[in-house]
């Protein structure tokens, strides 16, 4: 009976994680259709953003919450203005422009904290169930990545905010022609996507050994998860992410963490195949 | 002014040995020093202590008069993490400069680099690193520790801590690999049983359902050679999920790059932990040793078992030409092949004859509010994996990196 439980956990803790990494790039990636190279870099530099505020004194919670995403966040609109905004629509030349950006990240990263591994232990003790130990922080991550997708479709669907991003992503000239600027549309939908990576970095980061590369670790699995998920944003992220962390934590336990991760990929293949344009061009058509 | 040849050499020559007049104390010509290492790029936090300890040995044999009389130079390379540097430097190393003995190399990739242009020159190479042993080469020194040196060590220690149930995480590359036989060798050795081995790639980063896996297994013991940045996630999540306190963890690899240090002592207390030196080392030439380091570079933070290799596989090699009286090549390995010893920082260190890799002391420690505490020494460890693929005695000849079969 413990061992479902903890199962269980393990599997929820699996497809947070991927919600979490994904999330940002599901906006920039599937809103903006900014091919951003540079999204496992700004999840690296979230991590960085929470350890050098901790070891600032700053609370934990404070740090991982509001610091790290302000200050990707505004990495984030310092690389629109000056790099992505004259990109838009190029879809190959983001491509570019954004694998230059992180190695360049990866370099800054490298000259101000150190070729070396950093990193913060979890704040969460952790707990027995019957006869096994959890660690307590994957609750934490599994209630974030809940609160993420909520708070994702409540500011889309719900607020005024939303509706306008979505417009402008869907016609920009539209939106133009109703009055509103595009150009500081894109930059905030950017800003909010830099936001959320960092916030991605920042939760995952006292899990890891932060080196400057550590972001890409992330970046497959991101892209991977996105693509798969298809044209709608939150459903298509919630699907595929869903879908890849079952199979990927199956196979981990009936085989090994390595088949596991083979496991991922292969299902990655097979759902493109069956579905090239992803899970939502086939199901949960037309939602958000 | 027509100069001839010969004339020109000959004032050449006086203009020479006139410019090495003032450091008279000396004979006029010096041995030199080769040193190649990765003193920056992405493997510096080896590469730099050790060539600061390249230094500190060099400028230790001068000031007690050099060897033979003549004062030692260092000409050193910088091969910036980079293995393409690595054969050219040597080449230069070997054709332009040629040195006398060169030390260096970091991976074993930068190893086998650099090994052969070495052998063709017949110039002498010293291998100052931990590595997966079986290098089987007349030319080569290796004073580093191999795999069943740790583990021969770790394993009964552990399992006597513990119990005979071993599970087995480890890097999936050769070395994990390796490691990981020389682990389950060892623990079947020893009365107990290996119930699971699992390898991780070096960027797998989540540890989570591995966690959930060792439970449902529960084993006695965890032996972790897990290696690099993403692999100290398990340290952390082991220590997270609260199992530090339930089921003893040993490695052979945490603490090399000084890991202990970025663990926090409620995640790395307890990890049991074998190798040839630690700064905790409660010995003489240890606190010596210290005190010269902190001399000449302000703090002892950077020592690492790397530098202290580098520093005794030095030594090594000076009381061998002391004991050839001469730095050609052939009579060192002789008088080096007699069984050379020197006390280091690192307990006693000998040359093995059979293998030229070191016998010497490997130290169990735990680690202890991130420091690594020294609960028990063995004296005169043997490289016993080299010495089962590889006799020098017998076939002098042999030029190969042996894949030991257990």
């Amino acid at each position: 009976m413990d061992i479902s439980f903890v199962i269980l956990v393990e599997m929820l803790y699996a497809i947070a994680s991927l919600v979490l990494i994904s999330a940002g790039l599901a906006v920039v990636f599937g809103m903006m259709k900014v091919i951003n190279l540079a999204h496992g870099e700004f999840m690296m530099m979230g991590g960085y953003a929470t350890i050098t505020a901790v070891g600032l004194g700053v609370n934990v919670f404070i740090a991982m919450l509001i610091v790290a995403p302000l200050v990707v966040g505004l990495i984030g609109l310092v690389v629109e203005r000056l790099v992505i905004r004259h990109l838009y629509g190029r879809l190959v030349d983001t491509m570019l422009a954004t694998w230059g950006l992180s190695l360049v990240f990866i370099g800054l990263a490298t000259m101000i904290f150190g070729n070396t591994t950093t990193g913060i232990s979890t704040p969460i003790p952790g707990f027995t169930v019957g006869a096994y130990q959890i660690n307590g922080y994957n609750f934490f991550i599994i209630v974030m990545a809940v609160v993420l997708v909520i708070a994702l479709y409540a500011v889309l669907k719900g607020t005024r905010a939303g509706l306008i991003a979505r417009g402008t992503m869907q016609r920009s000239d539209m939106a133009a022609a109703l009055g509103y600027s595009p150009d500081r549309i894109y930059m905030a939908t950017f800003f909010f996507g830099s936001a959320l990576s960092g916030l991605a970095g920042a939760i995952l980061a006292p899990l890891v050994g932060l080196v400057p590369t550590s972001g890409g670790a992330y970046i497959a699995k991101a892209f991977i998860t996105v693509i798969a998920g298809g044209p709608s944003l939150i459903a298509g992220l919630v699907s595929s992410a869903t879908s890849f962390g079952l199979v990927n934590q199956i196979f981990t336990f009936a085989v090994s963490p390595v088949i596991g991760e083979v496991a991922l990929l292969i299902a990655a293949v097979i759902l493109l195949r069956a579905m090239p344009q992803g899970i939502t061009s086939r199901f949960f058509k037309g939602k958000l | 002014m027509s100069l001839k040849r010969r004339e020109f050499l000959g004032a050449g020559a006086a203009l020479t040995t006139a410019a090495l007049l003032p450091s008279a104390a000396f004979a006029a010509d010096t041995i030199k020093l080769g040193s190649i290492l990765d003193t920056s790029g992405i493997f510096d936090a080896y590469g730099k202590p050790m060539d600061q300890a390249t230094r500190l040995a060099i400028a230790e044999i001068n000031a007690n008069g050099g060897l033979l009389g003549r004062e030692v130079e260092i000409i050193d390379y910088d091969t910036q993490s980079d293995m393409a540097l690595y054969s050219q430097y040597a080449q230069k190393l070997t054709r332009q400069d040629r040195v006398d003995v060169v030390h260096g190399g970091i991976l074993s990739a930068s190893r086998e680099a650099i090994r052969q242009t070495m052998r063709k020159t017949d110039t002498l190479y010293f291998y100052n690193v931990q590595y997966e042993g079986g290098v089987c080469d007349r030319n080569i020194f290796v004073t580093g520790v191999t795999p069943t040196q740790q583990v021969e060590v770790l394993v009964p220690y552990a399992m006597k801590k513990s119990g005979p149930k071993v599970y087995i995480l480890a890097a999936d590359y050769n070395y994990g690999q390796i490691t990981a036989r020389w682990i389950q060798k060892f623990v079947e050795d020893n009365g107990g049983e290996v119930v699971a081995t699992d390898f991780f790639p070096l960027d797998v980063s989540d540890f989570g359902s591995t966690i959930t896996k060792i439970q449902q297994v529960s084993p006695d013991l965890v032996v972790a050679p897990l290696v690099g940045g993403a692999h100290l996630s398990f340290f952390r999540q082991w220590a997270a999920a609260g199992m530090n306190t339930k089921i003893p963890l040993a490695s052979t690899t945490m603490g090399v790059g000084n890991e202990h240090k970025v663990l926090t002592s409620a995640e790395g207390d307890g990890i049991m932990v074998a190798y040839n030196y630690s700064q905790e080392l409660d010995t003489p030439e240890n606190k010596a040793f210290k005190e010269k380091w902190k001399a000449a570079y302000g703090d002892t933070n950077g020592i690492h078992e790397l530098a202290v290799s580098t520093y005794q596989g030095i030594m090594l090699w000076a009381e061998g030409v002391k004991k050839a009286g001469t730095v050609d090549r052939d009579p060192v390995i002789e008088a080096l092949e007699t069984g050379v010893s020197i006390v280091g920082p690192a307990g006693n260190i000998a040359i093995d004859p059979q293998t030229h890799h070191a016998t010497l002391d490997v130290h169990i420690m735990e680690v202890e509010d991130q420091k690594m505490k020294v609960v028990e020494t063995l004296n005169q460890v043997a490289p016993v994996d080299t010495q089962a693929v590889c006799n020098l005695q017998e076939n002098p000849d042999d030029n190969t990196q042996y894949e030991i079969e257990i």
